[in-house]
């Protein structure tokens, strides 16, 4: 992101036509084609659209209502059922493509929330100095070292069979710390920049120059932060639905797996059971993970593609 | 050695914090596991009033005020005795994680330590290779593999190795007709079942050390002192190792540290997927069975260990590093 956007003139408004910025949408269409031009950013979005397209026209695409449990149990992959049946009875493409939808529900909804918090907290963290910085410092630390998925497991298990809504808040709770922790070192090396300064002296009160000053410039990054959440969110997601802790009568891909392990899919020989949902799951997370190979391009120049080495 | 104390200190507080989360993450949730018995026992039929009394009794719910509570539970924690397991009465806490530990730390402590050596060589060999397929294959199937939900690729090798082609043994440490011992056929027994978990956790930990250290390894590629020690014509290979990959290898010796710490916890998807009877599985069997005692007791070692782990990095993290210590 460039820096020019926040060194206007403050004296008249008439100059401001001469030097402003480029315009909001004109560099956010820049930064758009640096994501773009990157191929492996490419391929990750294409896969994205895919699923969104799946999740959001579910009801058009799948063949049978994914609950419907009046079939034959436990079918192989037949003209009927592209992917067999459930050991249930149900079509396993129909509740393949409606696990679409918590899989991408969590993942944005987590990584929204996280970020959302990790962006409060970092920039905040970054800006102050003394002991403020120091408390807020050692509860983020907190947050990072005790290990996620056994804190997520035990709220879950003292919540007992929650929802998704409950999924989603403990993924919340125990993943925002990494992406303040990110974000407040890039905050404090901008706050030692001169237009920080320029705000400083200019009067503005803090929240204002931390996110609105400060915050523009780290777009890529916050961008960058959210995808990761979302990544991560996903995948816990699925681990917990497959250990069985969240709703398991909803259908979704992590359900999918548990149903499966305990109705002894393995020992039925029901590959595609098996095999399905976790390829869902991994090529959703790698979609999100390709992206972000092209915004780190946008902030470090260094990882773009088609440019000599050194 | 004003900058170990000063961690040091932040280490005893962070230490007080996570002892102090575990006695109160119980108490804010809602339901206690009193509730939770009679619940599945009401499913028979009504409790009376004294059955309930009875449960609560049993359980040892907790009586006296906040505080007292809190310095009786700091009081087990120092002398390390977590009372009495629920679903495998009369089993004590501690012995039930003495008997699992020993399988989690061979068995996670060795991949992660090959994950992590394995790895590290990966990324700079891709950093220096830049752009080339040496680079490309590893980055693209690191980051490939690392977005594998690590539970589906235990369940595939499982289905695959074990039930179809029926290479490996499919659940447990070892085998129900051998005995735990130091004999040859033993070791071999417990080898053979730790192939497939031990094969997971590689797969699908190896993608992020080789990512992380090929792009630390790439910012240290264009610094001064790297561009200087080729124009001095030293070789390549003395530039890469000796030059870049030492100062790019910080970063990532804070996540080691950490996975090593993490080592304890055990990687409870995989050990559940393969009946793999350490940490991990008994955490998830605490949890389904709601073992309250079990799972309090296996929370706070795992969160302790990640702690001292974290700790000593910081410590080695000082030495390697001098401008840390500022």
């Amino acid at each position: 992101m460039t820096s020019t956007q926040n060194v206007r003139i403050p004296t008249d408004g008439a100059a401001d036509g001469a030097v402003a910025a480029p315009s909001r949408w004109r560099s956010l269409g820049r930064t758009l084609g640096v994501v773009w031009s990157n191929g492996k950013a490419r391929v990750g979005i294409v896969i994205l659209g895919l699923f969104v397209l799946v999740a959001v026209f579910a009801p058009l695409l799948a063949p049978y209502d994914p609950k419907d449990t009046s079939f034959d149990r436990n079918l192989d992959a037949t003209g009927a059922h592209w992917l067999g049946t459930t050991a249930a009875g149900e079509d396993v493409l129909s509740q393949l493509i409606f696990g679409a939808r918590i899989s991408i529900l969590v993942g944005l909804a987590a990584g929204v929330l996280s970020t959302l918090i990790a962006v409060a907290i970092g920039l905040s963290w970054g800006y102050l100095r003394g002991f403020a910085s120091e408390v807020v410092g050692f509860i983020v630390n907190l947050f990072l070292v005790i290990p996620g998925l056994p804190l997520m497991i035990v709220i879950a298990a003292y919540l007992q069979n929650g929802g998704i809504l409950m999924i989603i808040a403990v993924i919340v709770v125990t993943g925002w710390a990494w992406g303040a922790r990110v974000l407040r070192s890039q905050t404090q090396s901008l706050r030692s920049r001169d237009f920080v300064t320029a705000a400083q002296f200019s009067g503005e009160r803090a929240p204002r120059i931390v996110f609105r000053e400060i915050l523009p410039n780290m777009t890529s990054l916050i961008v960058g932060s959210l995808f990761g959440a979302a990544t991560a969110a996903i995948l816990a997601e699925a681990g917990l639905e497959f250990l069985g802790l969240g709703d398991s009568s909803i259908v979704s891909w992590g359900t999918m797996l548990y149903w499966a392990q305990n109705s002894n899919a393995l020992l039925t020989g029901q590959w595609a059971l098996l095999f399905a949902p976790g390829l869902c799951i991994a090529l959703l997370a790698l979609s999100l993970t390709l992206i972000n190979f092209g915004v780190d391009a946008v902030s470090n120049p260094r990882l773009r593609e088609g440019k000599a080495k050194k | 050695m004003k900058y170990i104390a000063g961690k040091l200190g932040l280490f005893v507080l962070t230490l007080w914090a996570a002892v102090t989360l575990n006695f109160f993450l119980p108490r804010l949730m809602p339901g206690s596991p009193a509730d939770a018995a009679i619940a599945k026992l009401s499913q028979n039929g009504p409790v009376t009033e004294a059955t309930r009394a009875a449960i609560e009794a049993q359980l040892g719910v907790p009586d006296g005020s906040l505080w007292e509570q809190y310095l009786a539970y700091l009081r087990q924690v120092v002398t390390l005795d977590f009372g009495v397991s629920y679903t495998f009465y009369p089993q004590t806490v501690s012995s039930m994680v003495s008997t699992a530990l020993p399988y989690t730390i061979i068995l996670v402590g060795v991949v992660t330590i090959v994950a992590f050596i394995l790895g590290t060589l990966i990324g700079v060999a891709a950093a220096w290779k830049r752009g080339t397929w040496l680079d490309s294959l590893p980055t693209l199937g690191g980051s490939f593999m690392s977005t594998f939900p690590y539970f589906w690729t235990a369940l595939l090798l499982l289905f695959f190795a074990g039930y179809v082609l029926h290479w490996f043994p499919t659940t447990g440490a070892y085998s129900a007709t051998t005995t735990p011992a130091f004999t040859p056929a033993f070791i071999g027994d417990a080898l053979l079942h730790a192939a497939l978990p031990a094969l997971t956790i590689l797969v699908t930990s190896l993608g992020g050390w080789i990512i992380g250290m090929r792009n630390a390894m790439i910012n240290t590629l264009g610094d001064d002192y790297v561009t200087f020690a080729e124009a001095n014509g030293l070789r390549g290979g003395t530039v890469a190792i000796r030059y870049a990959a030492r100062n790019a290898i910080l970063p990532n010796l804070t996540g080691f540290g950490l996975a090593l710490g993490g080592v304890v916890g055990g990687s409870i998807l995989v050990e559940q997927v393969f009946g793999y009877p350490g940490i991990g599985y008994l955490l998830f069997n605490a949890v389904i069975g709601q073992d309250y005692p079990l799972m309090q007791a296996l929370f706070l070692m795992i969160t302790v260990s990640v702690l001292v782990a974290n700790f000593l990095v910081d410590i080695l993290y000082g030495v390697l590093d001098p401008r840390t210590r500022r």
